[in-house]
């Protein structure tokens, strides 16, 4: 298991440098030039080659790779063009927003699929396996941006019962905060329940099949214990990974569900970095978008190895 | 070959999706000759009017008719479905084979490539390329079918290391074949089917995406009778009148789960034990 770890956390070292590369230089591809858009419509040559040199501008590209990397490795992701502040600072200041809006969207998922799977697994080809189908496939083809127009037509505009947007921190009123996240989490949250369902569905119907189910259910056991003690148990593994790796795309996801709600998470602030040609801003959302997805990865390997601790590389 | 054709037709689920599918392929190529309206003009006489006989599926806030608008998506969103599925068929499979069939070095380096591109989710990954390419319809082709090419590239990396130890293979490459026509003639035909199911899959994919995109202000063209670009202009109008919100919603709906029940129908053909 140690082995396997290693390997996993090697593994990942050359991702997250590929990743800092690509997120360097995508701002380098984008039209347009840092300086110029720093400096306005009116500005002098000298000025924009003072600014160069002070930035390092002027230097070759991995050298200003090396230089932006070793600034990152500190903490330093730079500032923001258009309001000043640090990204790094505009990044966490974010972030609770978007970490709620995942972890609510993950709840909900869970809390509707396992269920369903299991269900829908023990009624193999019957009503509610026909329903889990459907749910299913009708979960992962609507998009999110649809469910949350559908749910702001029910909850919001013709019931009056959740607010259709807008944020207000948990801090300063929690009801009012969970009001908010509702809506969003919901239609955030309706293709994860999708895949999470299926996969619980068929990791459940794989190991039903196998002996030590049939020897449990031939003791006599109560289905409530031998569906949780042997059998969800077992067919816990795949549905740990795939909800690891659905929590790393509804980081993804946030961004459309954010612009949808007007969330200031950092997905919408991914995409006014790129509305402002906010060009550190922009760097420093996707560097960590992809290192979260990354460690998220790493957790579920982790956890993975923890479940089943004969897994070898 | 005719075993898979008999066993996909006995799935009427497959055959109503690749049916709805065939359809939306047939309103987008005909839209010009069968939209009631052409899609651009503002009716000023009938801002956001509800569904009614002059406009079946009702106008938008700028007048514009529902129904020509939605026949017009069905281009936009097919073609780009079909470009991007093409695209990342194209680029992931070649990515994939030459992983999968050199091995060493060059699946190293190709597969960590790949594993770069896969930590980023995909919306982001595509806003970030489409932040760099600049709005436009082909741009969008371009930078869906980028995002995609990964799953492809893993797919035929995995198919492609089953097949290569095979007898035929082995034979083809006893006999003096090159590497080049090894990969074309003998592994490529081979590994076809999960690429096929891919494609059906990465349609569906790709529709979303460019809906998605749109919906953002960073796809296609924003006056384009785009699905996301009209769900994006009714979201701020749903409150005075719904059917701007919900007709373009259920346009990508139908179409998405289309190409999933299809793209599922067709692994069940392709390999009947999967099936559970």
């Amino acid at each position: 298991m140690r082995t396997y770890l290693l390997h996993r956390l090697l593994h990942a070292i050359p991702v997250l440098i590929g990743i800092s590369v690509i997120a360097f230089f995508i701002v380098r591809w984008v039209p347009g030039d840092t300086v110029t858009a720093m400096l306005g419509a009116q500005y002098s040559e000298e000025e924009a080659i003072a600014l160069r040199e002070k930035y390092g501008l002027d230097q070759p590209l991995p050298l200003q790779y090396l230089r932006w990397a070793g600034n990152v490795l500190r903490g330093d992701f730079g500032r923001s063009a258009f309001t000043g502040q640090p990204v790094l600072e505009a990044i966490l200041e974010r972030l609770p927003v978007t970490a709620q809006l995942v972890a609510m969207s993950l709840t909900v998922a869970l809390a509707c699929a396992i269920p369903l799977g299991i269900w829908a697994a023990l009624r193999r080809g019957g009503k509610a396996d026909t329903l889990a189908s459907v749910t299913g496939l009708l979960g992962v083809s609507i998009p999110g941006f649809w469910l949350g127009a559908l749910l702001i037509l029910g909850f919001s505009l013709h019931g009056g019962w959740l607010p259709s947007g807008g944020y207000i921190q948990w801090t300063v009123d929690p009801w009012e905060n969970l009001r908010h996240m509702t809506l969003p989490a919901l239609a955030l949250g309706g293709a994860v329940t999708a895949v999470i369902l299926r996969m619980t569905r068929s990791a459940m119907l794989d190991v039903l099949d196998e002996e030590y189910v049939r020897f449990a259910r031939s003791l006599g056991f109560p289905q409530r214990v031998w569906v949780t003690r042997y059998a969800l148990r077992n067919a816990l593994i795949p549905i740990i990974t795939i909800t690891g790796i659905q929590a790393g795309y509804l980081l993804g996801g946030s961004v459309v569900i954010e612009h949808m709600f007007s969330l200031p998470g950092i997905g919408l602030l991914s995409l006014q970095a790129i509305n402002n040609r906010d060009y550190a801003l922009l760097q420093g959302t996707v560097l960590f978008v992809g290192v979260c997805f990354v460690f998220i990865n790493l957790l579920v390997d982790f956890i993975y190895a923890w479940l089943d601790p004969g897994i070898k590389y | 070959m005719n075993t898979f054709i008999s066993r996909f037709l006995r799935n009427r689920s497959a055959v109503t999706a690749a049916f709805i599918i065939a359809l939306y392929g047939c309103l987008a190529i005909a839209a010009p000759w069968i939209a009631p309206h052409d899609p651009y003009t503002m009716h000023s006489e009938a801002l956001l009017t509800a569904p009614n006989n002059a406009h079946w599926l009702g106008t938008d806030p700028f007048g514009r008719d529902m129904l020509s608008r939605l026949l017009h998506g069905a281009r936009i969103s097919m073609t780009v479905g079909a470009v991007a599925a093409g695209l990342a068929l194209a680029l992931g499979s070649v990515i994939g084979m030459l992983a999968g069939y050199a091995g060493r070095a060059v699946d190293h380096v190709l597969s960590r490539i790949m594993d770069v591109l896969f930590a980023f989710p995909d919306i982001l990954l595509a806003l970030v390329i489409m932040a760099v390419l600049g709005p436009g319809t082909f741009n969008v082709m371009i930078a869906i079918g980028l995002v995609y090419t990964p799953i492809f590239a893993r797919v035929a990396r995995a198919s492609t290391l089953s097949v290569k130890k095979l007898m035929y293979v082995e034979a083809a490459r006893g006999t003096g074949a090159s590497s080049l026509r090894i990969l074309a003639r003998h592994i490529l035909p081979n590994i076809a089917a999960p690429l096929i199911i891919q494609t059906s899959l990465s349609f569906a994919f790709a529709i979303l995406a460019e809906a998605a995109l749109s919906f953002l202000g960073l796809g296609v063209e924003p006056d384009a009778p785009s699905w996301g670009v009209m769900l994006n202009e009714g979201k701020n109008w749903m409150e005075h009148g719904w059917w701007v919100a919900v007709f373009p919603g259920l346009a990508i709906t139908l179409a998405v789960l289309s190409f999933n029940v299809m793209g599922d129908g067709l692994r069940d053909a392709l390999n009947p034990r999967h099936h559970r």
